[in-house]
């Protein structure tokens, strides 16, 4: 299977070439190509089990493919290490938040800076001048982005694992921000939101990409903020990709319907 | 955790503190004990632990004038203070890193040899003399300043710790602690058959159970030649370690990479995706501790004025442990108790004063046979009381109370699986 694509070559930021994951006797992910437009938002849908985490985890590095490769920026990174695509500019956040518990949510979100911090091991035991700064600067642009993500102030240094539900999906985003990424995968953000609260995060989408220029790539069950912030839906059944393209279209296809509702026989 | 294939909502998180205690009489005496603590620290002025440090550092420095220049305290300081030393090394790799090494003898031993080797005539073909004097410049064998021998024995150590932590990298958890105990025993038996290893001209890599003896003593100008009817200066000489070794870990505690380490330790796969490199990452605890280790190592073989292979058995890995584990495990004024108490008990307490109290008893025996025994129990003792240990470092002791619940991870992904591509040695 080719890729679809509308843009021209080379306006993907990310490009998926014919990726296959096999566990064991597993074929997880069979043959699947995406292409990312830059500056696009893109949904990955599909029922449970058809494979969609794992090509998250391939394109993050966390899984090496079996075969297929990975274009960043139509630079190849296939095999590249997860802190690796980090430092291309790729952040995520993770279906289940995995935040670091013992951690205030402003150390969270400097963790999630590492990428972008200098200081060694010298420069830190003698917490030089410059080291110094770095630490000022890196938790002063934490507090900014937790603002910014809507983290109330007084929750800032709280631990993690002592915030809401919501406030944890909030920290998890500001960490994912915190990498600078260009590129920001998403894996069910609006798991266990209410309707009220999934629009919110639609809004905070766009706004994420209108201003931060980001690209933004969302595994969601929510047909409704799916076919709300997509530009492009991919569908994936049993771990190959059976649709791809504009939300009404894909919203048409007879294959999709049958995958997601069943067959009438 | 969800269930694979059905997709879980999150459970908010439970609620912090409320200490869950069953009601017991134990239970009471506990609560009692908070409630005097909670008076003492209301009585304290804050200011008090911002001058504490200096106070302590103060004390520690003019210790040794309450005693006679040959006092037996102060050999047992000495030597507590060597561990705690070591203890405060191994913290780095077990409580920062959450790498459980069970083979921390391994940098003892090398660094002992560091001195053996460049602080004795024990290569006697070669004649090295870099600013040493007396009668150590006189000799053939290689004799380097002791400061240098620490700096060597640091590096020589980093780089053996790098090579030991490079194996463990897939593992986790228990199958680190058995690879670093692997590494521990082998460094052991090197040491005891490096009789048969030899080097040319009839020099060989040890002294195996011999071992090397006449190693060189410090000398520093303005103090001269130590020798141990004058402990005085060999204690500042610990301290000053000592003091260094509590800098480096305090420092890195609140850096970058101190933050590494919490994160990998608490989520690996979660750390790697915010872009902490795994390898170099975990090799930097190995390598840092084992600096220490081989530090405290090159000053317990000057001390004691040997290096002898029996002096490296698993029963020290597990001693120093003991220090971290009792002291509470992360947290560097824990390692700092633990190791003094456990030094000063082993050295001291044992030898000194309690050794023949079984005898008061009619029974038979010396506590020094049974020191081993004694330290398991206060271990046993330790974690029944208290297992986050006597001083908690702060996160530690939320993972340990409930108040954190780790693994909020996905089935799929909940533990590093070796599909994954985070610890790539390729």
């Amino acid at each position: 299977m080719s890729a679809v694509t509308e843009a021209p070559p080379g306006a993907a930021i990310m490009r998926a070439e014919n990726l296959v994951k096999v566990f064991g006797g597993l074929v997880a992910v069979d043959d699947v190509s995406i292409d990312i437009p830059t500056h696009s938002i893109v949904s990955i849908i599909g029922p449970n089990g058809a494979g969609k985490t794992t090509v998250f985890n391939m394109l993050t590095g966390l899984y090496k493919p079996t075969r297929g490769r990975i274009l960043l920026n139509d630079r190849n990174v296939t095999r590249r290490r997860p802190d690796q695509i980090t430092s291309l500019g790729v952040a995520r956040t993770f279906q289940n938040i995995r935040l670091f518990g013992a951690m205030t949510a402003v150390e969270n979100v400097v963790v999630g800076r590492h990428a972008r911090m200098r200081a060694g091991v010298f420069g830190s035991i003698l917490r030089t001048p410059w080291v110094r700064r770095e630490e000022r600067a890196v938790t002063e642009r934490a507090r900014e982005l937790l603002a910014y993500v809507g983290l109330r102030a007084s929750a800032f240094d709280q631990l993690a694992a002592q915030l809401s539900y919501g406030d944890q999906r909030r920290v998890e985003v500001a960490r994912a921000l915190a990498s600078e990424p260009r590129l920001l995968l998403l894996d069910e953000p609006t798991a266990g939101m209410n309707p009220q609260e999934s629009a919110a995060l639609t809004r905070f989408m766009r706004k994420l990409r209108d201003e931060l220029e980001l690209t933004i790539l969302l595994i969601e069950h929510d047909m409704k903020v799916v076919m709300d912030v997509s530009e492009r839906v991919t569908v994936f059944d049993h771990g190959t990709k059976i649709a791809e393209g504009p939300p009404d279209e894909v919203r048409r296809d007879s294959r999709v319907i049958e995958a997601y509702l069943g067959t009438s026989e | 955790m969800s269930i694979p294939g059905k997709e879980t909502q999150q459970a908010p998180p439970p609620a912090p503190e409320e200490p869950r205690v069953a009601p017991s009489g134990f239970s009471e005496l506990q609560a009692q004990l908070r409630e005097w603590r909670e008076a003492v620290d209301r009585r304290i002025p804050p200011w008090t632990s911002r001058v504490m440090p200096f106070v302590l550092v103060a004390l520690a420095i003019v210790l040794p004038f309450a005693f006679s220049t040959d006092s037996g305290f102060i050999d047992a300081t000495i030597k507590a203070v060597a561990l705690a030393v070591m203890a405060l090394g191994l913290n780095i790799v077990v409580g920062f890193a959450g790498l459980l090494d069970l083979g921390y003898v391994a940098f003892y031993a090398i660094g002992a040899y560091t001195l053996g080797w460049f602080g004795s005539d024990f290569f006697f073909k070669a004649r090295v003399h870099v600013l040493v004097h007396g009668v150590a410049a006189a000799e053939t064998g290689i004799h380097l300043n002791f400061i240098l021998i620490l700096i060597a024995a640091a590096i020589i150590c980093a780089i053996a710790g790098t090579i030991i932590g490079l194996p463990t990298l897939r593992l986790r958890g228990d199958y680190i602690a058995i690879v670093t105990l692997a590494f521990g025993e082998i460094i052991g038996e090197v040491a005891v058959n490096g009789t048969d290893i030899h080097l040319g001209g009839g020099m060989t890599l040890t002294a195996g159970n011999l071992g090397i003896s006449a190693v060189d003593s410090p000398y520093f100008p303005g103090v001269g030649q130590f020798n141990l009817l004058q402990l005085r200066p060999w204690y500042w000489l610990i301290l000053g370690i000592l003091l260094l070794v509590l800098f480096v870990n305090v420092r890195l505690r609140d850096s970058r990479l101190g933050r590494a380490w919490i994160a990998l330790r608490e989520d690996e796969v979660a750390a790697v995706s915010m872009g902490i490199p795994l390898v170099k990452t975990k090799l930097q605890a190995y390598a840092i501790g084992a600096a220490f280790g081989g530090m405290s190592g090159a000053f317990i073989g000057t001390y004691f004025t040997t290096v002898n292979a029996g002096q490296f058995a698993f029963g020290f890995s597990v001693l120093i442990l003991s220090m971290v584990i009792i002291g509470g495990i992360g947290s560097i004024a824990g390692a700092l108790v633990g190791g003094l108490l456990l030094g000063y008990i082993n050295y001291w307490l044992l030898p000194s004063v309690l050794n023949n109290a079984p005898s008061k008893f009619g029974l038979n025996f010396q506590l020094t046979s049974v020191q081993f025994g004694i330290y398991g129990f206060l271990l046993v003792i330790v974690m029944i009381l208290r297992p986050q240990g006597l001083i908690p470092e702060r996160r530690r002791k939320l993972e340990m109370t409930g108040a954190v619940t780790p693994g909020l991870g996905e089935a799929e992904l909940a533990e590093p699986t070796p599909e994954m591509n985070i610890g790539a040695i390729e």
